[in-house]
């Protein structure tokens, strides 16, 4: 929802738009290789856009530089391609400027996270009402194969022949640490988790950082096999829902237990269901949200859903509020009073 | 005004012009002081000129030469321009602020020191290592030791505040004794003070016998041999305020955006001396003003772009080296053609350089300071009025010709405040942004035939979605392209963009002659010691025409006609001679550099100095 200046839901109000995937394709030819993932990512892009009820006027995405950041050219909107890392800062002039616009950000592992870190962080921590979708390839693509920040330790690429000696981090976590409102993971082939989980960013009122697994055939091919395929997806996921005790395996046979300031996996027919941690998604503090964002290989599932989803102030609502309220309490500015203030005096 | 004249007993001798200087420690107000002794003098109807020299610490040490705060005031019954070169007055408060000043005093001028801040300890803070008051190092001067902090306490005994509160009134006590010396009335402050206290009376009270102390003590104990008086000038009729840079350059954006309708957004990061500009336009929230201080340099300047993409007059203000960090941003500008105002508050360089000290040295990095073909409109304010004027004119050009203007103006012009003519909302230009709503036969890069802008078209608006981004784009349809004719078609589409501009902004003119000897060209905050200087030159006898740049890029259009009329062009600049180099490589004339970098403006007699050296007259 977005408001306008009087408070009122003005997006939703015009929200009776019936449109399809096609009414979101642009005219233009979409020029990513051939097997990458961010082809499936824009069709459920274009899919869940559809289906959000706002008229594809009000839409602007905006991205930076990358193989993501394509993603403006190829949806029937507004869009504005920008400056490598810099999406989140011009995202935030065009909210702030325009809270009526729904403005999404499409970025990378490389554009938010390195170059952009300090906007990405920053874009989080004020909550500005803007959707951010990163596309965490763990590689650059289109500079062709060097190393990202999200690269595991080790990591031979063109930039790293003897292996990366550097520590990767880990979004979900530095989203965290920025105070992010809302924080979700999913995945470029789980197409109707990751509609649900954009959808569930578009309601969301406030930055919603979601961060999408997506393969690059190219460079960096197989980054996710550990629970990209249907095989693995069961063993190595944790599907994580707001308020349900937290299971994987392909009979839902094992949980998550607290143990120390840790977790452990635990079968549930030995401990029972009550023993089994519930996620709340929801809790102010984000101590369970972050000790979810550590979760993964070798030892634990990788989850996957929203891990963080809470209401905070808006940015961009706040400012126009002020903004409201100072012209409230001074009038209407007029320029001559301006000119003519302070000590004048007569010749 | 007649009612503001005192007349004193003994003989008053008229000036034309005086410049008075008040120095002491940060603590000592000396701003303040500066500040009513301007605002009397602008209720006389001297014109004037000020300019305030903060320590570059915040909180230096009391009594060191880092601490040291002056303001100086150029009054006068003629038309002036500069702040003034040397003083005829300087108020000491203390060995430091003595030790930083004195060397500026005109010989045989006046030098009030306040004689209670120079026990030992204060001398070995200023790095004295004998009494100048004793050592007759200051012979050169006319020097009134007085015991100022002494008489300010006796003036207040019976006053109901803290010997510290009674302290500071020490400044108001010079204030009145420089109100003697000039034969200036005390009505003006005090009604400032009634003002400024009216919850703390006993400020008002104490304060006002200060001021009153020090002007008794001039009237009762003469002194001084003579005092002085320093007529109204003859200012053009109308409402005037006193006015700095940065104040003239906040008002001028929101006039602008008021004149085309639009919201006005400020995106910034603070910087000097370029904060204050944002702190202004925080206050004008209910002039549809949104200010956003961003986490960086290349945030403010990204927010304000996105910004203007939705229709709002973007803005980002800053000083050198984030002009530096916004220039891949302004490029973006450049490839998308959006308006975005720019604002370089000039600062000596390079890197942190001398952040609180004045330089011209970012014309090239403005005009070429990006990579690719990235042609941009500069503009460049002459005084601290003439930065409204400019600042609505950088406006008018990006929203009517949809592009980045960069406007540069510089830490004297900042800081330095004048007399401004205040216009009427009403009498300025409205400006027509070039919106589109209308889908028919839309194309992003279509171009109005005349200025070359394609049309802006706010998100929100139906049936018109388009993309915009850093990549080169078909002109026309906006769609990316990397056919080479093409990408060589839009590099001269966006020469040309700007070059037009030069219909659209006024021609130069020269002041004098209109051909001859020699023309001094300046640009920028040069234009108030030039004027100055030619001005003085013509009384001796000495004859230059005069004319100054506001537009850098594009430069107005009978520039190199009117230069050849010229058998020399002198250009005086605070940089190593960027503009010269411009105007070399433009016109193939061999422009004579005045160069000066040393944080510090150029002086009238310096001026005066290197054009009798060039014409071969003088000493």
């Amino acid at each position: 929802m977005t408001l306008d200046d009087n408070g009122q839901d003005t997006a939703a109000g015009t929200a009776t738009v019936q449109l399809t995937r096609k009414d979101m394709e642009s005219d233009q030819e979409v020029r990513w290789c051939p097997g990458c993932g961010d082809y499936a990512i824009l069709k459920s892009f274009q899919q869940v856009f559809a289906k959000l009820g706002i008229p594809r006027e009000q839409f602007v995405v905006v991205s930076g530089i990358g193989c993501s950041s394509r993603l403006p050219y190829y949806v029937n909107t507004y869009g504005f391609h920008t400056i490598h890392g810099r999406a989140p800062a011009i995202a935030t002039g065009v909210k702030v400027a325009n809270p009526e616009l729904s403005v999404w950000i499409g970025t990378g592992d490389g554009d938010g996270l390195s170059i952009g870190g300090n906007h990405l962080i920053h874009v989080l921590r004020r909550n500005v009402d803007v959707k951010i979708v990163l596309f965490n390839n763990r590689i650059y693509g289109l500079t062709k194969g060097q190393y990202s920040p999200t690269s595991e330790q080790g990591k031979k690429t063109k930039s790293t022949p003897f292996g990366s000696v550097e520590q990767p981090f880990n979004p979900l976590s530095v989203a965290i640490g920025a105070e992010a409102t809302f924080v979700a993971r999913t995945v470029d082939v789980y197409g109707q988790h990751l509609m649900r989980i954009l959808e569930a960013a578009a309601a969301h009122r406030g930055a919603a950082f979601v961060e999408v697994y997506q393969n690059c055939n190219i460079f960096n091919d197989g980054a996710f096999d550990f629970m990209r395929g249907k095989e693995v997806r069961d063993e190595n996921t944790l599907e994580l829902e707001h308020g349900k005790p937290i299971l994987f395996g392909s009979k839902l046979e094992k949980g998550l237990r607290l143990r120390g300031a840790g977790v452990e996996v635990v079968q549930v027919a030995d401990v029972g269901i009550d023993q089994i941690l519930v996620h709340d998604a929801e809790a102010d503090d984000p101590t369970l949200a972050f000790l979810l964002s550590r979760l993964g290989p070798p030892d634990l599932p990788t989850p996957i859903g929203i891990l963080r989803s809470v209401q905070h102030p808006i940015f961009d609502r706040d400012v126009h509020e002020q903004v409201n309220e100072v012209t409230a309490r001074k009038g209407v500015g007029d320029l001559d009073a301006l000119i003519h203030s302070g000590d004048t005096w007569t010749v | 005004m007649a009612t503001n004249q005192i007349v004193s007993k003994q003989p008053v001798e008229r000036l034309k012009r005086v410049v008075v200087r008040f120095a002491g420690d940060s603590g000592d107000g000396m701003q303040i002081t500066g500040d009513r002794f301007t605002a009397t003098a602008a209720a006389i109807g001297n014109d004037l000129s000020t300019l305030p020299d903060f320590p570059a610490e915040i909180r230096a040490p009391a009594g060191t030469l880092p601490g040291v705060s002056a303001f100086q005031i150029h009054f006068s019954s003629e038309d002036i321009i500069t702040p003034g070169d040397e003083p005829d007055v300087l108020v000491a408060m203390n060995p430091a602020a003595l030790k930083v000043n004195v060397r500026d005093l005109k010989p045989n001028g006046w030098l009030i020191v306040n004689l209670d801040s120079f026990a030992p300890k204060d001398l070995e803070k200023a790095g004295y290592a004998t009494n100048p008051l004793e050592d007759r190092s200051l012979d050169a001067y006319r020097v009134l030791p007085i015991a100022i902090t002494k008489l300010t306490k006796e003036a207040l005994k019976d006053v109901k505040i803290t010997q510290k509160e009674k302290d500071r009134c020490k400044n108001f006590f010079a204030l009145g004794l420089m109100y003697y010396l000039y034969n200036r009335s005390m009505d003006n402050t005090i009604l400032w003070l009634k003002t400024k206290f009216k919850n703390k009376p006993e400020f008002i009270e104490a304060n006002t016998l200060a001021l009153k102390a020090g002007y008794a003590l001039g009237d009762a104990t003469e002194i001084f041999q003579v005092t002085y008086e320093v007529p109204p000038a003859q200012l053009a009729p109308g409402k005037y305020r006193n006015i700095n840079g940065n104040s003239a350059l906040a008002i001028g954006f929101v006039a602008a955006a008021q004149k085309a309708g639009l919201r006005l957004f400020l995106g910034s990061y603070p910087i000097t001396p370029a904060s204050d500009v944002l702190h202004e336009l925080s206050g004008y929230k209910n002039y549809n003003v949104i200010t956003f201080q961003a986490e960086d340099e290349i945030a403010a300047v990204g927010a304000a772009l996105g910004a203007s993409f939705t229709g709002a007059l973007g803005l980002t203000t800053t000083s050198g080296p984030g002009l530096a960090l916004k220039s891949e941003t302004i490029g973006l500008a450049v490839m998308a053609e959006l308006p975005l105002v720019v604002v370089d508050i000039q600062r000596a360089g390079p890197s942190t350089g001398m952040p609180t000290k004045t330089e011209q040295a970012d014309l090239l990095q403005a005009i070429f300071g990006r990579h690719g073909e990235s042609p941009v409109v500069v503009l460049a304010p002459q005084t601290p009025s003439d930065c409204f004027a400019m600042a609505f004119e950088a406006a008018r050009l990006a929203i009517t010709h949809m592009l980045p203007v960069i406007l540069l103006s510089d830490g004297y012009l900042a800081n330095g405040s004048e007399p401004w003519l205040l216009p009427n909302a009403a009498d300025l230009p409205a400006i027509v942004p070039g919106f589109r709503t209308d889908p028919e036969g839309f194309e992003p890069y279509m171009r109005d035939p005349k200025t070359l802008a394609r049309p802006w078209v706010r998100p929100g608006t139906p049936g018109m979605q388009h993309r915009i981004g850093g990549l080169e784009k078909e002109d026309g349809s906006g769609n990316v392209s990397y056919d080479p004719e093409n990408h060589e078609h839009m590099v001269h589409v966006r020469a040309e963009k700007v070059a037009r501009i030069a219909d659209d902004i006024p021609t130069i003119e020269v002041r004098g002659p209109q051909s001859g000897e020699m023309l001094v060209l300046g640009w920028g905050s040069t234009f108030g010691a030039i004027s100055s200087a030619v001005t003085d030159l013509a009384a001796k006898g000495i004859v230059v025409s005069q004319a100054h740049v506001r537009y850098l890029n594009p430069l107005p259009k009978n520039l190199g006609e009117v230069l050849r009329r010229f058998r020399r062009v002198l250009v005086p600049e605070m940089n190593s001679g960027q503009l010269a180099m411009i105007l070399r490589a433009r016109y193939l004339i061999d422009i004579v550099s005045y160069s000066k970098v040393q944080g510090q403006p150029f002086k009238r007699r310096e001026i005066m100095a290197r054009i009798e050296k060039e014409l071969g007259v003088g000493r």
